[in-house]
C-alpha cells in the first residue's frame, strides 16, 4: 500500500505592527484608546524600572537581578487580555507583567534585596510568586485551571509564562500534555528571547518554531512577533476567549530578544556579538508602539514627557520607600515552615532569638 | 608552586584528565562556550571541541539519563548541574538508575560518572541557589558523595571521582570557589574518595566539618586556641558517603570530645549520622555529649537573613568551649 498522509500541519505567524509602527488595518485589534495608553504606560514603566534596578544593582544597593529590557511587549500585552480574577503564573523575567498584576515595585526591590516579604502581591491573590526552577510552574497552571472548573468558576483562565530554554524541560511537555488531555483553560506563553543564558535556541531545540510543539499535544499553537504588542495581545486574546469557552489550552510563542545580560552575574560578551544585539535594537517594542500611538493621533511628545516624569516619580518613591523601610523581624522564617505550631521548630526559634539577644548585648550585628 | 583558587584547581584537573583520558567528556547547561556560570569548565570547549564538551538543552533529567547511558557504554561523563538547587530534576535518574544499575545487573553494568554541582550559602543569591542538601544523595546506597573544602583537595578529589568506578555526586562549596588560594601538589596527592583528612592532630577534642564550613571551623578553633591553648584534632570529612568511620572513631576514642559543624539544616543531616557512628563505636570513651553546630530547620532564607541563620564562627567557638568545659 502507498504511504498515506493522515494529517497535515502548519504553523502560522502573526505580525500586526511593523518595525515603524505601521499597522495592518485588517488585523488591528479592537482596543480602546484607554487600553492602548494603559499598555504603553505599563511597558514604559517596566523599561524605566528595569533600568533603575540595574543601576541600583551596579551600585551594590540590590542583589542579583534578571534584566527585562526588550521583552516589554511580550510580557505586558498578555496581561491586558486578563481579568483580575484570572490566574497569572510567571517565571522571573516579566517585571512589567507583575506590576500590571498589582505587584508593587517596592516589593520587587525587597525581593531582589533578599527579603521573601517582597514575594507577596498585596493587590492580587491570583498571581503566583516568581518561579526560578524552570518550567516547574507550568504544571501548577494546569492544576489551577482544573480547579477553577472544578469549583465551577466558568470564566477563569490561567496565563503561564516561561522562556525558550524552559521548553527543554520535561515539566513543559508534561504540562502541555496534561492541559490538553484535561482540556484545561491555560494559555502557555513562551517568551522566546533567543537565549538561555549563553545557550542559543538552536542548541535548545531542532524545531523550527516553539509554537509547533503544540501540534504534538493536539492543541493550537501560534508564533507571534513578540516585539509587537498588538500581535501579542491579539494572539493571547483569542486564546483566552477559547479557554473561557472551554475550548482548551493554547501555546503561544512570542519571538523577542533579551537585549542585556541574563542576570547581573552574566557576561554576554562571552557568547554573542554586538552586531546581533544591534540588529534587534531596530525592533524595539516601545519605539514601535509609540509610533503607532502617534500615527493614531492619541500620543504626542508632551504626553511622552509627562509619562516619563510620572514613571520616574513612581520609581523614585518606590526606591525611597524600599530604602527607608525598617527591616522585617529576623525570626519570620520560623513562622512559615509549617501551618501548624511544631515544638521542634519553636524550640529552635527560641534558641535563635536567645542567640540574637546575646549578640546584641555584645554589640555584634 | 603557584597558589590557585578552587575554580582553577577544578578547571586544571578537568584539563589534565581530558588530555590524558579520551573517554572523559563534560556536559551540562552553559558549560561549553560560556565555560560554566562559575567558569569551572573554562577553556575546555576551545581545547577539546563540541564532541567532548557538550552544551546541552536545559533538561537535567535527560542530562543525567544520557550520562548514565554513556557511562554504561564505557565513557566517563562529568556532568554539571548549574546549581544544586536544580539537581532534583534528575533525582529519579540518580536514585532510580545510576545508584542501582550495579546491583540490578549484578555488576554487568556500571555507571562511573560524576555529577558536579555548586552548593551552599553565603553568596547573596536568589532562591534555590544557597542550599546544602548533601544528605539527599548520601541517603542513596550506590552513590558516593564528595565535598572538597579547598583548592588543595578540590582538583585531586575531582580527578579521583572521575576515576572512581561508581556514580559520584561532587558538591562544590561555591562560597569557597574564589575566596582563598593554595598550592596544589599533584605529585604528592594523598586525597582519596572515602578518606577523611586529618588536618591537625591533637588530644583534647575532635572537630569535624566539611565544605565551606571548614574555613569557619578553623577560624573558630584558632580563636579558642588563643584563649585556652587546647589541642584540637581537626577532621575534614571530604567524603560524606561512604563515610570514613575509622578515622572518626579513632579520633574520638583518643580525645573523648567532639563537635560537628554542618552548614545544612539540623535534622537528619550528616552530623546526625556522625553522632550515631560515635554512639555505636566510641560511646564509652566520651567525656562530653557530642555537639553539632548547624543551620535551623527552616527553608533557607534569602540573603537579607541568611547570615543570621547559617552557622557562625561564634557558634562554633561556643560549642567547642562548652564541650571542652563540660
Ligand atoms: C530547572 C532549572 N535548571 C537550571 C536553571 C538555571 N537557569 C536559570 S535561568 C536559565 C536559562 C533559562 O532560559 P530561558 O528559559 O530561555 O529563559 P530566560 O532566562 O532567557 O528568560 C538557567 C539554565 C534553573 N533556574 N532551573
Amino acid at each position: 500500500m502507498p504511504l498515506k498522509t493522515i494529517d497535515d500541519f502548519s504553523i502560522k505567524q502573526l505580525h500586526i505592527l511593523d518595525e515603524n509602527g505601521k499597522v495592518d488595518p485588517d488585523l488591528e485589534p479592537d482596543l480602546s484608546e484607554d487600553d492602548l495608553k494603559k499598555l504603553f504606560q505599563a511597558m514604559t514603566l517596566s523599561r524605566m524600572a528595569d533600568a533603575r534596578m540595574l543601576n541600583l544593582q551596579r551600585q551594590g544597593r540590590l542583589g542579583t537581578i534578571p534584566v527585562n529590557k526588550g521583552q516589554e511587549a511580550a510580557f505586558c500585552a498578555p496581561i491586558l487580555a486578563l481579568k483580575e480574577t484570572d490566574w497569572f503564573v510567571g517565571s522571573y523575567r516579566e517585571l512589567g507583567a507583575r506590576l500590571m498584576r498589582g505587584e508593587t515595585l517596592e516589593n520587587s526591590l525587597l525581593l531582589f534585596n533578599g527579603w521573601e516579604e517582597g514575594s507577596v502581591n498585596e493587590n492580587n491573590d491570583r498571581t503566583l510568586p516568581i518561579s526560578i526552577v524552570l518550567a516547574s510552574q507550568l504544571p501548577h497552571a494546569v492544576g489551577l485551571a482544573y480547579a477553577s472548573r472544578y469549583k465551577e468558576e466558568k470564566d477563569t483562565v490561567v496565563l503561564a509564562m516561561f522562556g525558550d530554554g524552559a521548553t527543554s524541560e520535561g515539566d513543559f511537555h508534561e504540562a502541555l500534555n496534561f492541559a490538553a488531555v484535561l482540556n484545561a483553560p491555560v494559555i502557555f506563553l513562551c517568551q522566546n528571547n533567543q537565549y538561555a543564558i549563553s545557550t542559543p535556541l538552536k542548541i535548545q531545540t531542532k524545531s523550527r518554531t516553539i509554537a509547533q510543539k503544540a501540534i504534538a499535544y493536539g492543541i493550537p499553537g501560534i508564533q507571534v512577533d513578540g516585539n509587537d504588542a498588538l500581535s501579542v495581545y491579539q494572539a493571547v486574546k483569542e486564546a483566552v476567549d477559547r479557554a473561557r469557552a472551554d475550548e482548551g489550552p493554547t501555546l503561544i510563542e512570542a519571538v523577542t530578544f533579551r537585549m542585556l545580560m541574563h542576570t547581573t552575574a552574566d557576561d554576554p560578551t562571552r557568547y554573542r556579538s554586538d552586531d546581533e544585539v544591534t540588529a534587534w535594537e531596530a525592533k524595539d517594542p516601545l519605539v514601535r508602539f509609540k509610533a503607532y500611538l502617534m500615527k493614531k493621533g492619541i500620543w504626542d511628545e508632551d504626553l511622552q514627557k509627562q509619562l516619563e516624569k510620572d514613571c520616574k516619580a513612581q520609581i523614585d518613591a518606590a526606591v525611597q520607600a524600599f530604602e527607608s523601610r525598617e527591616p522585617f523581624a529576623p525570626d519570620v522564617p520560623f513562622d512559615h515552615v509549617f501551618g501548624t505550631k511544631e515544638d521542634v521548630i519553636e524550640a529552635q526559634r527560641a534558641r535563635f532569638l536567645a542567640r540574637l539577644g546575646k549578640e546584641k548585648e555584645h554589640g555584634q550585628n | 608552586m603557584a597558589k590557585i583558587n578552587m575554580v582553577t584547581s577544578l578547571n586544571t584537573a578537568l584539563h589534565d584528565i581530558m588530555a590524558s583520558d579520551d573517554t572523559v567528556l563534560v556536559m551540562g547547561e552553559d558549560v561549553g562556550v560560556n565555560g560554566g556560570v562559575f567558569r569551572v569548565t573554562d577553556g575546555l570547549y576551545e581545547k577539546f571541541g563540541r564532541k567532548r564538551v557538550l552544551d546541552t538543552p536545559i533538561a537535567e533529567s535527560a542530562i543525567l539519563g544520557a550520562a548514565i547511558g554513556m557511562a554504561m557504554a564505557g565513557l566517563k561523563p562529568v556532568v554539571e548541574m548549574q546549581f544544586s538547587g536544580f539537581s532534583y530534576l534528575m533525582m529519579h535518574q540518580l536514585e532510580g538508575n545510576a545508584s542501582r544499575m550495579r546491583t540490578r545487573s549484578r555488576g554487568q553494568f556500571t555507571v562511573p560518572l560524576v555529577v558536579r554541582m555548586p552548593y551552599g550559602g553565603g553568596v547573596r543569591a536568589l532562591e534555590h541557589h544557597s542550599e546544602s542538601k548533601e544528605v539527599y544523595w548520601a541517603h542513596t546506597p550506590g552513590v558516593k558523595v564528595v565535598i572538597p573544602s579547598s583548592p588543595a583537595n578540590a582538583g585531586p578529589l575531582l580527578t579521583a571521582a572521575i576515576q572512581d568506578p561508581d556514580p559520584v555526586v561532587f558538591m562544590e562549596p561555591k562560597r569557597s570557589y574564589r575566596s582563598f588560594k593554595e598550592t596544589v601538589d599533584k605529585e604528592k596527592n594523598t586525597f582519596a574518595i572515602g578518606k577523611a583528612h586529618v588536618k591537625e592532630t591533637g588530644k583534647d577534642i575532635t572537630i569535624i566539618s566539611w565544605g565551606a564550613m571548614m574555613r569557619d571551623t578553623i577560624k573558630a578553633v584558632e580563636a579558642v586556641k588563643s584563649k585556652t591553648g587546647f589541642q584540637p584534632e581537626i577532621i575534614d570529612l571530604l567524603t560524606i558517603s561512604p563515610m570514613d568511620v575509622d578515622t572518626i572513631v579513632a579520633s574520638v576514642k583518643k580525645t573523648g570530645r567532639c563537635v560537628v559543624v554542618q552548614e545544612a539544616q539540623q535534622s537528619f543531616g550528616p552530623a546526625s549520622e556522625i553522632i550515631a557512628v560515635i554512639n555505636d563505636q566510641a560511646l564509652m570513651y566520651l567525656e562530653a555529649p557530642v555537639r553539632r553546630v548547624t543551620m535551623y530547620d527552616v527553608v533557607m532564607p534569602l540573603f537579607a537573613r541568611e547570615q543570621l541563620y547559617m552557622p557562625k564562627v561564634s557558634d562554633i567557638d561556643q560549642a567547642i568551649t562548652e564541650t571542652l568545659n563540660f
